[in-house]
C-alpha cells in the first residue's frame, strides 16, 4: 500500500519527462498519454482512499520513505512521503480536477501546435503539486512549492510569443519567490529551533518552543502562503497570470496551486496554535484579501480577471478560517475543496465561452450567450449559484461555516471578522451576478462590437493559429470540453451537502487538524439568515445595475473606487513606482559605480603606475653626460648623507 | 611504494597538452580529438580517484611524498581529502565539455592561411595544461607546491583569454582584440598582485616554522601536527598577517567583492568555453584554498576575520546579483551571477558550521556544472547570432526550442530551483549560515529573489516574445555536438539535485576535519528533537483553545 | 702657508673639471676638463705627500702623469676620428649606440 504513494507522484512525473524530452513523434498521442497518466494517478489516489477508509480514524496516516536526500552532519532531509487525511483530500482534489482539466484541454488546445508540451507542463504541475501535499518534511514540501511555481511560470508564459504573457509569467515567479524566501527562512528557524524540519518532530514538539520563535516561524510561513495564494500584499501576480491558457487558470490559479498556502497553514497548525500573534496576522491577511479580491472582481471587464479577483477573495476566506485555529482548519479545507469544484467549473465555462467567441475576454462584448451555449450556461450557472452561497449548494455550506467561525472568534475581533466575511459574501454575490448577467443575459453586444476588441491586440492568443475569422459565431464547445464542466458542476452542487452530512468532512480531518466547536455570540441560524440576506442584497444590487439597464459596450469612466479597482487598487502602480523604477535606478547606478568607482580604483592604480613610469622613462635619455650627472649627483648625495649621519 | 595515482591523473593532461601541441598544423581535427580523448582519459582516472577514496579512511588519502628542494624543506607532497577528491572530479568532468563546446572556437580564420599558423593546437593544449595545473593545486598538500601551480595557471589562462577571444564582438574585430588584450592583462596583473602577496606570506610561513621547529617546512600535515602538539605556536599578529596574505590571493582568485572586477572582463572577452574554464574550474581553486589553507593553517586568524569576510560575502551576493540584473551583455551577466554565487560559497566556508562548509563544497561542484550548462548553451546562442548583447535576441524559443529549453534549465539551476543540484548546496549554505549568523542568513536569502530576477529577465529578453530579426528566424536548433554537451550537463543537474548523497558522503568527513581544525562545533538547536522514528507521530489532542 | 690650502685648491680645480665634463659638449673641452681633474688629483697627492712627510704620493703622481699622457694619445686620436666622420666634435652627436 505504502509503495503506491510514490506512484501518485511518479506517474505524472513520468508523463512530464516523456512529453518534454520526447520528440515530435509524440505530437499525435502526447495529450492522451498525459491525460492517461493523470487519470492513473487519480485511480491510485482513489485506491489509497478506500484503503484508508477501511482503517480507524487515527490509524490512517501512511508513510513511505524513498531515499535519504541530503545527509549532512546534524542535518537530515529525506525524500519521504506522508499520506494522511489532509494530504488525501488534496490528492483527490488535485488528481480529480487535474484529470478533468486534462480532458478539457484536449479540446481546448486542439489547434495549438505545441499541445504536447502543454500536456507535459500540466503533468509536471501535477507531480509538483502532489509532491507538495505528500511531502513529510518542509524541505521536500519546498521542492514541490517551487516546482508548482515553475510549472505555473511555464504555463502562464505558454504563449511565449506574446510579450505580455512572458512578462506575467516572470512576475508570477518573482512574486512567488519572495514568498518562497519566507518559507526558506521558516525552515531555517525550524532547524535552529528543533534541529529538524520534518513534520512529525517539529509539529509534535512545537509546544516546547518559545512563543517568540513560533511567532517568527508562523509569520514566515504566512509570507510564503501570501506569495503562493496571492494574498495581500503579494497578490499582484494573480490577475496577470490570466495570460495563461484558460485550463491553466482553472487548474493552477483557481483550484489547486493557489490554495497551497491554505494547506501550508493548516499543515503547520501546531505552530500557529502556539503563536496567537501569528494567527492574528493570518486572520488579518485573510480578511483584507477577501475584501480586496472582491472589490477588484467587481470592476474587471475581463471575465478571467474578474474570476481571478474572486479566487483571491475566496482564498481570503480560507486563510481567514485557517487563521482561526482548530476552530477553522477543517472549514478552510472544506471551502478549499468546494471552491476547487465551482471555481474550476467557472473557469472552464469561461474558457468555453472564449472558445466560442474568438478568445474574446471582454464581458462587455458578450451578452445573451445562453441561447448559443446551453451546456456552458447551465454548468456555469450552477457554479455561480455555488460560489455565491445559494442555499443547498456547496458554497453555501462551506462559506457559512467560515462566517460562523469568524463570529466565533469572540469579542470585537469576532464582530469585525464576521462582519467582513458577511460583507464579502454580499460583494461576491454582486460581482458574480454581474459576470453572469453580462455574459449570458442581455443584448447580444458581440453582434455590433468587433471581437476581439481591436484596442487590445495582445489578449488574442491563438485565433490566427486556429484560422478563425474575426466575426464571432458563438457555439457550444465539443463534448470533450463540456463533460468535465458537467462533472465539476455536479461537484459544485453536491459536494457541500455531502461534506456537511453528519459533519463527515470535519470528522474525517479531525485526527490531523483537530477540531473544536466555535462559540459564535449569536446563534447559527442568525448567521445563516444574515448570510442569505447579504446574498440577496448583492444579487439585487447587481441586477439593478446590469440586469435592468443595457450594459454599455465601452466601460464608463466610473467613480474613483471603480477606477482604482480596475487597476488592482493601485498595487501595481505602487510596485512599479517603488520596486521597478527604484530597482532600475539602483542597478543602473550600481553598474556605473562598478565601472567607475570599484573598477576605476583598479584602473586608476594602473594609470598611476603607467604615468609615473612615463615620467621616469624620460630620465633615460641616452646621453652619457646625463648619466654622469646623475652618478655625480648621486655620489654627492651619498657623501653628504654619510657626513650628515656622522655629524649627528 | 604504491601507484602514484594523483601524479598520473595530473600528468595525463599535461602529456595530452604536449601531444596536442605537437600535432602538425594541417591536422587540426586530430588535435581536437587528441584533446578530447586525453580529457576523457583524465576523467576516467579522476573517477578512479573518487572510487578509491574511502570516506571512512584517513584525512588525506592516495598520498605521495618526495623530497624536492631539500634545503628549503619543499616537498612534492600530494594527497586528497574528500573536498580535494570531488574538486578533482569536477575539473576532470568539465574539461571534456569545455573541449567539445570549443570545437570550432579556435579554427583559424580565412585570412591566415599560413601552414605554420596553429591556433587550434595551441588552444586545446592550453586547456589541457590548465587542467593539469588545477589538478595539482587541488591535490597539493605542500604549500609551496600549491603556490607554484596556483601561479603557473595564470600563464596558459592569459593566452587563452588574450589569444582566443570571442569573435562576436559588437565593436568590430580590432576593438575586440584590444578589449581582449585589456581583459587578459587585467586578469594577469590582478592575480599576480594577489600571488605576490601570497608569496610573501608563504615565505613568512617558512620563517615561522624554521624559527620554531628548527627546520622550515611547507607540509600541511607537518604543520598541523606541530600545531596540535603545541610545538608550533604563532603569535596572534603573525598569524593574522599570514592569513591575510593567503586570503587576499584567494579572494582575488575567487573573486570576492571588491576585487572582482577582472572577472566580468575576462569572462566577457574570452570564448564561452574559456569563460567556463575560468569561473567553473580555475576560480574554484581560490575558494578551495580558503577552505584548505586559510582555515587549516590559521584557524585563529580565520575566526578573527570571519565578521569582515561574511560582510564582504554578503556584499558580493547582493552586489553581484544586482549588477547581473543591469547587464546588457549575456556573458557579463553570467559573470556577475558567478560573483554572487562565489559570495555564497565564501559565506558557507566562513559560517563555520558543518552544513555551511559541506554546502560550500557542494556549491563549488554544482555551481561548476550549472554555470557550464548556462554559459556553454549561451555560447552556442552567441555563435549563432554573432552578438553577445541581450538586445540583439528575442523570440529564440520559437525557432530553437531545444536550445531555449536547455538554456532555461541552466538558468533555473543558476537560480537554485529545488530539484536541481545547486538548490541542495545553496540551501545548506543558507541554513548553515543562519544557524550561526541569523541576520546574515536572512540577507543572503534575499539573493535568491534577485537570482530569479536576473535569470528570468535574461530568459525573457532573449528567448520569448516575437521573433525580432531575420537572423533569428534562420537560427538552427542545437546540433548533435552541442546536444552532446548540453544534455549530459542538464542530466547531471537533475540527478545530483535528487540524489546528492554520494557526494555528501565523501565530503562530510573532510568537513568534520576542517571543523575540528578551527575548533568549532555546530550551534545546537534550542529545543533539539531526539532522533526518533518519523513514523509514530500522532498530534497531541488540543485541550481547549484559548478563545473559549 | 698650510698645505691644506693646496687641498682646497685641488678640490676647486676638480670641481671645475667635473662641471666641465658634465656640462660642456665640445669633446676637446671635455677632454681638457678631464686633464684638469687628473691634475687636481695630482695636486692632492703631492700635498698629502708633503703633509705626511713621505714620498708615496709623489710616486703616485708620476704614475698618474704617465697614464694621463697615454690617455691623451688615445683620446685625441678618437676625437680626431670622430671629427672626421661626423664633422663635429660634440659629444652628443656620437649617439649611434643609442636606441
Amino acid at each position: 500500500m505504502e509503495s503506491l504513494i510514490g506512484v501518485l507522484v511518479g506517474a505524472p512525473l513520468l508523463g512530464a519527462a516523456v512529453l518534454l524530452c520526447g520528440g515530435k513523434a509524440l505530437d499525435r498521442a502526447g495529450h492522451w498519454l498525459g491525460t492517461l497518466l493523470a487519470a492513473a494517478s487519480f485511480v491510485v489516489g482513489a485506491v489509497l482512499f478506500f484503503g484508508m477508509l477501511g482503517r480507524a480514524g487515527d490509524d490512517r496516516a501512511m508513510h513511505s520513505h524513498l531515499w535519504s536526500w541530503i545527509p549532512v552532519d546534524g542535518f537530515r532531509a529525506d525524500v519521504a512521503f506522508q499520506l494522511d487525511q489532509l494530504s488525501m483530500t488534496f490528492v483527490l482534489l488535485i488528481t480529480g480536477v487535474g484529470t478533468l482539466i486534462h480532458v478539457y484541454s484536449i479540446g481546448y488546445m486542439e489547434h495549438d501546435e505545441r499541445r504536447r508540451r502543454f500536456f507535459g507542463y500540466l503533468n509536471l504541475f501535477l507531480a509538483a503539486m502532489l509532491l507538495l501535499v505528500l511531502a513529510d518534511n518542509f524541505l521536500l514540501l519546498y521542492v514541490g512549492w517551487e516546482g508548482v511555481g515553475l510549472a505555473s511560470y511555464l504555463l502562464i508564459g505558454f504563449w511565449q510569443h506574446k510579450p505580455s504573457a512572458a512578462t506575467a509569467a516572470k512576475k508570477a515567479f518573482l512574486v512567488n519567490r519572495v514568498g518562497d524566501a519566507g518559507l526558506a527562512i521558516a525552515i531555517f528557524l525550524m532547524f535552529t529551533t528543533f534541529g529538524s524540519f520534518a513534520f512529525a518532530p517539529v509539529l509534535a514538539n512545537a509546544g516546547d518552543a518559545s512563543e517568540g520563535k513560533l511567532t517568527a516561524i508562523g509569520l514566515m510561513l504566512l509570507l510564503a502562503a501570501c506569495g503562493k495564494s496571492a494574498q495581500v500584499p503579494l497578490q499582484s501576480w494573480l490577475g496577470d497570470a490570466m495570460e495563461g491558457p484558460t485550463p491553466v487558470s482553472a487548474l493552477i490559479h483557481a483550484a489547486t496551486m493557489v490554495t497551497a498556502g491554505v494547506y501550508l497553514i493548516t499543515r503547520s497548525g501546531a505552530i500557529f496554535n502556539g503563536a496567537p500573534d501569528a494567527q492574528l496576522a493570518v486572520v488579518v491577511v485573510g480578511a483584507v484579501t477577501l475584501l480586496f479580491g472582491a472589490i477588484v472582481g467587481c470592476a474587471k471587464d475581463d471575465i478571467k480577471k474578474a474570476l481571478a479577483g474572486s479566487t483571491m477573495s475566496q482564498i481570503g476566506y480560507m486563510i481567514l478560517a485557517a487563521g482561526l485555529g482548530p476552530v477553522g482548519y477543517a472549514f478552510a479545507i472544506m471551502h478549499l475543496v468546494t471552491h476547487g469544484f465551482f471555481k474550476a467549473g467557472l473557469f472552464l465555462g469561461a474558457g468555453s465561452v472564449m472558445h466560442g467567441m474568438n478568445d474574446e475576454v471582454d464581458m462587455r462584448r458578450y451578452g445573451g450567450l445562453r441561447k448559443y451555449m446551453p451546456v456552458t450556461f447551465v454548468t456555469f450557472g450552477l457554479g455561480y449559484l455555488a460560489i455565491i452561497g445559494f442555499p443547498g449548494l456547496s458554497g453555501f455550506f462551506s462559506k457559512d461555516q467560515i462566517i460562523e467561525a469568524a463570529f466565533g472568534k469572540g469579542g470585537t475581533q469576532g464582530w469585525i471578522l464576521g462582519g467582513v466575511a458577511l460583507l464579502g459574501a454580499a460583494i461576491t454575490a454582486y460581482y458574480m451576478t454581474r459576470v453572469m448577467i453580462m455574459t449570458f443575459f442581455g443584448e447580444e453586444r458581440w453582434r455590433t462590437e468587433r471581437t476581439p476588441s481591436p484596442d487590445r491586440p495582445d489578449v488574442e492568443p491563438a485565433a490566427s493559429v486556429r484560422g478563425e475569422h474575426a466575426e464571432p459565431h458563438p457555439h457550444e464547445s465539443p463534448g470533450v470540453m463540456t463533460i468535465p464542466m458537467i462533472v465539476l458542476a455536479i461537484g459544485s452542487v453536491a459536494a457541500g451537502a455531502v461534506f456537511k452530512l453528519g459533519d463527515s468532512f470535519v470528522n474525517w480531518l479531525e485526527p490531523v487538524t483537530q477540531f473544536e466547536h466555535g462559540h459564535p455570540p449569536v446563534s447559527a441560524t442568525v448567521v445563516t439568515t444574515a448570510t442569505i440576506v447579504a446574498l440577496v442584497i448583492g444579487v439585487g444590487a447587481a441586477w439593478l445595475q446590469y440586469g435592468r439597464r443595457p450594459v454599455p459596450a465601452v466601460a464608463p469612466r466610473g467613480n474613483l473606487l471603480t477606477r482604482a479597482a480596475r487597476r488592482d487598487l493601485l498595487q501595481d502602480d505602487f510596485n512599479h513606482a517603488v520596486l521597478v523604477t527604484g530597482g532600475t535606478h539602483l542597478t543602473r547606478s550600481l553598474v556605473y559605480t562598478d565601472n567607475k568607482v570599484v573598477d576605476g580604483a583598479v584602473n586608476g592604480t594602473a594609470a598611476a603606475f603607467g604615468g609615473l613610469s612615463g615620467r621616469l622613462r624620460r630620465v633615460q635619455n641616452g646621453f652619457a653626460r646625463t648619466y654622469a650627472v646623475s652618478m655625480f649627483g648621486g655620489a654627492a648625495v651619498l657623501i653628504a648623507a654619510t657626513l650628515l649621519m656622522r655629524a649627528v | 611504494m604504491s601507484f602514484p595515482l594523483l601524479t598520473v591523473t595530473a600528468a595525463l593532461p599535461a602529456v595530452g597538452a604536449v601531444a596536442t601541441a605537437a600535432v602538425p598544423a594541417a591536422r587540426r581535427t586530430a588535435a581536437k580529438w587528441s584533446a578530447l580523448l586525453f580529457s576523457l582519459a583524465t576523467l576516467v582516472l579522476a573517477a578512479v580517484v573518487l572510487a578509491r577514496f574511502d570516506p571512512d579512511g584517513g584525512r588525506y588519502q592516495l598520498t605521495e611524498s618526495h623530497a624536492w628542494i631539500a634545503d628549503f624543506g619543499v616537498r612534492y607532497e600530494l594527497g586528497v581529502d574528500g573536498i580535494g577528491a570531488v574538486m578533482i572530479a569536477l575539473t576532470a568532468l568539465l574539461i571534456p565539455f569545455v573541449v567539445a563546446a570549443g570545437w570550432h572556437d579556435a579554427d583559424p580564420g580565412e585570412e591566415r592561411p599560413s601552414s605554420r599558423w596553429r591556433p587550434t593546437q595551441g588552444f586545446f593544449a592550453l586547456i589541457l595544461a590548465v587542467e593539469a595545473m588545477v589538478i595539482v593545486s587541488f591535490a597539493a598538500t605542500d604549500v609551496f607546491l600549491f603556490y607554484i601551480f596556483f601561479e603557473a595557471m595564470l600563464i596558459p589562462m592569459y593566452f587563452l583569454i588574450g589569444g582566443f577571444g570571442d569573435r562576436a564582438h559588437a565593436a568590430g574585430e580590432d576593438e575586440g582584440a584590444k578589449q581582449r588584450s585589456y581583459a587578459a592583462v587585467k586578469f594577469l596583473l590582478y592575480n599576480l598582485a594577489g600571488g605576490l602577496i601570497m608569496l610573501a606570506a608563504v615565505v613568512g610561513l617558512y620563517a615561522v616554522t624554521a624559527d620554531q621547529l628548527g627546520t622550515g617546512t611547507f607540509s600541511l600535515q607537518q604543520i598541523a601536527e606541530a600545531r596540535s602538539s603545541g610545538e608550533l605556536t604563532m603569535a596572534t599578529t603573525t598569524e593574522r598577517l599570514l592569513f591575510l596574505g593567503f586570503f587576499v590571493a584567494f579572494a582575488i582568485k575567487a573573486p570576492l567583492w571588491p576585487v572582482h572586477t577582472w572577472l566580468p572582463n575576462a569572462m566577457g572577452e574570452a570564448t564561452a568555453p574559456v569563460a567556463v574554464l575560468i569561473t567553473a574550474v580555475v576560480d574554484k581553486v581560490g575558494t578551495f584554498a580558503m577552505l584548505r589553507f586559510c582555515l587549516g593553517l590559521f584557524p585563529g586568524a580565520s575566526d578573527w576575520a570571519t565578521p569582515v569576510v561574511i560582510a564582504l560575502a554578503l556584499v558580493s551576493i547582493l552586489y553581484g546579483a544586482l549588477l547581473a540584473v543591469g547587464q546588457r551583455d549575456i556573458k557579463r551577466l553570467v559573470a556577475y551571477a558567478s560573483i554572487s554565487h562565489f559570495g555564497f560559497i565564501i559565506l558557507g566556508i566562513f559560517a563555520m558550521t558543518s552544513q555551511g562548509q559541506g554546502g560550500a563544497t557542494l556549491y563549488m561542484v554544482f555551481h561548476g556544472i550549472s554555470t557550464a550548462a548556462l554559459m556553454l548553451v549561451a555560447g552556442f546562442l552567441i555563435s549563432r547570432r554573432g552578438s553577445r548583447l541581450i538586445a540583439d535576441f528575442g523570440g529564440v524559443q520559437k525557432v530553437a526550442p531545444v536550445l531555449a529549453g536547455t538554456f532555461l534549465v541552466g538558468g533555473l539551476a543558476t537560480l537554485s530551483l529545488p530539484g536541481l543540484a545547486p538548490f541542495v548546496s545553496e540551501f545548506l549554505v543558507l541554513v548553515g549560515t543562519f544557524s550561526r549568523y541569523p541576520v546574515a542568513g536572512i540577507v543572503a536569502t534575499a539573493g535568491i529573489i534577485l537570482a530569479a530576477l536576473y535569470v528570468l529577465l535574461l530568459y525573457q529578453r532573449t528567448m520569448t516574445g516575437p521573433v525580432k530579426r531575420p537572423e533569428i528566424e534562420k537560427m538552427p536548433d542545437l546540433r548533435a555536438r552541442e546536444l552532446a554537451v548540453a544534455v549530459p550537463l542538464v542530466a547531471l543537474l537533475v540527478v545530483l539535485g535528487l540524489f546528492p548523497k554520494p557526494l555528501t558522503e565523501i565530503v562530510n568527513p573532510a568537513v568534520e576535519h576542517t571543523m575540528s581544525d578551527v575548533k568549532k562545533t555546530d550551534p545546537k538547536p534550542q529545543r533539539p528533537v531526539a532522533e526518533h522514528g518519523w513514523f509514530d507521530y500522532k498530534p497531541a489532542r488540543h485541550s481547549g483553545g484559548e478563545h473559549e | 702657508m698650510s698645505p691644506a690650502n693646496y687641498v682646497y685648491l685641488a678640490a676647486l680645480l676638480f670641481t671645475i673639471g667635473a662641471a666641465g665634463v658634465l656640462l660642456r659638449r665640445n669633446a676637446i673641452v671635455v677632454f681638457m676638463c678631464v686633464e684638469l681633474m687628473l691634475n687636481a688629483a695630482n695636486l692632492t697627492l703631492i700635498a698629502f705627500s708633503r703633509m705626511h712627510g713621505n714620498l708615496d704620493g709623489q710616486i703616485m703622481a708620476f704614475f698618474v702623469m704617465v697614464v694621463a699622457a697615454a690617455e691623451v694619445v688615445v683620446g685625441l686620436a678618437i676625437i680626431v676620428m670622430l671629427y672626421r666622420s661626423r664633422h663635429s666634435a660634440s659629444v652628443d652627436d656620437a649617439n649611434l649606440m643609442k636606441l
